[in-house]
């Protein structure tokens, strides 16, 4: 396995995992949210990849070829979503969305 | 032991801290290349030098520069900063701890368990010929959902930007 074994890549997928993790719960910007969230898809990626490598197989390069693909049209929509509630509201704050209450 | 897939995990990491950590969006996008730009480099370490130079042409290229598009048009009016104490009292602490025990249950997951041995890989692994194989003899389906996937996003945004004058 070229760098380190492949415990080491999946201590680095872990570790961003979770970094993407945290920033979801701790930040309250949808911009900031969303990058959060495309951290937590490379880390599923770099596993997908590092596994790949492991079995020899190609199989994990088509799924973070999926990744790619599902990572941009969500992070298309969810800007535009972004764009949509500035426009409406002026919030930079997930919080002030709160008119739907129950 | 590479010298260069540390350094780029090293980085990766400090990026992934950098998007979470930043006050203003922009050093936010900035953290975030970075970190897209070291995992690409893992991903060529790892044999897949397609799908990593894919990365910083798509991800990295594209979906990061659509992120500052959106940042230059939100800031056009102010700031897009957040409050600075959120409304949920203890929501930041609380956060922090829940990440930091996901990552310690995940880390010792990952020590504990016994992974099979390497096996070998054949010719032209991780190139264009091999994953073009895939994809379309034995993932035609995926491809076409995939497609089918980007249609609807590309619509969707269409409609949900589009003013009703």
């Amino acid at each position: 396995m070229p760098g380190f074994g492949i415990e080491g890549y999946v201590i680095v997928s872990a570790v961003l995992f979770t970094l993407g993790v945290a920033g979801v719960l701790v930040r309250r910007s949808p911009l900031v949210m969303l990058m959060s969230i495309e951290l937590m898809w490379g880390a599923a990626a770099l596993l997908f990849l590092a596994f790949a490598r492991q079995f020899g197989l190609m199989d994990g390069h088509v799924f973070s070829f999926m990744i790619i693909v599902v990572g941009a049209a969500e992070a298309a929509i969810g800007l535009g979503l972004i764009v949509l509630l500035f426009r409406a509201k002026e919030v930079v704050d997930v919080d002030e969305v709160r008119e739907l209450r129950g | 032991m590479s010298a260069v897939v540390i350094i780029a995990a090293v980085l990766a990491v400090a990026g992934g801290v950098g998007v979470i950590a930043s006050r203003i969006p922009v050093r936010s996008v900035l953290a975030l290349i970075l970190t897209l730009v070291s995992l690409a480099a893992m991903f060529i370490a790892v044999g897949a030098e397609f799908i990593g130079l894919v990365q910083i042409i798509v991800y990295a290229g594209a979906v990061m520069v659509l992120f500052v598009f959106v940042i230059s048009l939100l800031s056009a009016r102010n700031e897009p900063l957040e409050r600075p104490v959120s409304l949920l009292p203890g929501q930041e602490k609380s956060g922090a701890v829940a990440a930091g025990i996901l990552a310690v249950g995940l880390v010792i997951a990952a020590l504990r368990h016994v992974y099979p041995g390497v096996l070998p890989v054949h010719v032209g692994y991780g190139g264009v010929r091999a994953f073009g194989a895939a994809l379309f003899y034995e993932y035609v389906f995926a491809l076409q959902l995939a497609a089918l996937l980007l249609m609807v996003a590309v619509v969707g945004v269409v409609i949900l930007i589009a003013r009703r004058d």
